[in-house]
């Protein structure tokens, strides 16, 4: 059998990891745009798509390495994107004023035809998935 | 911008999304010493070449308009899928299953949604 590693890139695996790399380069393109350009209009709307774009990056990388220290940071950064979505996504319904402009996440990440909200079940079912084979 | 190009590079990638839906159904890997695998490379290919096409004549058009548009963001969307193809080919050639086409799909169908986004960056409401 494949080790861990292998396992957690190869398959279903692969194709999540490149939603999860494209996301990564599509909020962090954006919030750097945000920053770079606009940053006083909307402060707290471009440091979130910054938070995001980094918890992109952060589970791009770890799931492709897929060793057990980089899948419990990918499991981390899977749960943070979670809350993340669900919060910001409630705060961007509830409070509009607070969000003039929108991140990933607004919504529920209604601009990104709400893959950012099912993407982190995704990862976490993947995760789980792979780690139940080790351990049998 | 150049509607004809950005137009014909929609449907190639579209098409070349297909192809790969076709492969996952058929449960084929991206295997580049077959017909199916060598083709759809062929394909992305020629879609890179006219990405590239695009970027250029995009920047080129970029730096001489009188339009007021977001440079970063209409620059960003010119090199974005310049560099998501062939990330996306290397990933999927790395598969030996059907989930190596399954990459190229969202490498491919990312193409569209970022030329859309190109025009409307460009006609100015972004």
């Amino acid at each position: 059998m494949p080790d861990l590693a292998t396992r957690t890139r190869s398959g279903p695996g692969r194709l999540l990891i490149a939603v999860y790399a494209v996301f990564a380069l599509a909020a962090t393109a954006r919030s750097a745009v945000q920053i770079a350009t606009k940053f006083d209009q909307a402060p707290l709307a471009y440091l979130l798509s910054a938070f995001a774009a980094v918890v992109y990056i952060v589970a791009t990388v770890c799931l492709t390495r897929g060793n057990r220290t980089s899948r419990r940071v990918a499991t981390v950064s899977i749960v943070v994107e979670l809350i993340g979505v669900l919060v910001i996504g409630t705060l961007s319904l509830v409070d509009a004023q607070a969000f003039p402009d929108a991140t990933v996440w607004s919504g529920y990440g209604r601009g990104y035809g709400f893959v950012p909200l099912v993407l982190p079940v995704l990862g976490l079912w993947w995760l789980r998935r792979t780690g139940q084979v080790a351990d049998r | 911008m150049i509607d004809a190009l950005s137009t014909t590079l929609t449907f190639v990638a579209l098409g070349a999304a297909l192809w790969g839906v076709v492969l996952m159904i058929a449960n084929r890997p991206l295997a580049p010493d077959r017909w199916f695998g060598l083709g759809l490379l062929g394909v992305l290919l020629l879609l890179e070449l006219g990405l590239l096409v695009q970027a250029v004549a995009g920047l080129v058009q970029l730096f001489t308009t009188d339009r007021d548009i977001e440079e970063f963001t209409f620059g960003g969307y010119l090199v974005a899928p310049v560099v998501i193809i062939p990330v996306a080919a290397f990933w999927a050639l790395a598969e030996r299953s059907r989930w190596g086409p399954g990459v190229l799909v969202i490498g491919c169908l990312s193409v569209p949604v970022l030329i859309l986004r190109l025009g409307q960056v460009w006609d100015g409401h972004a």
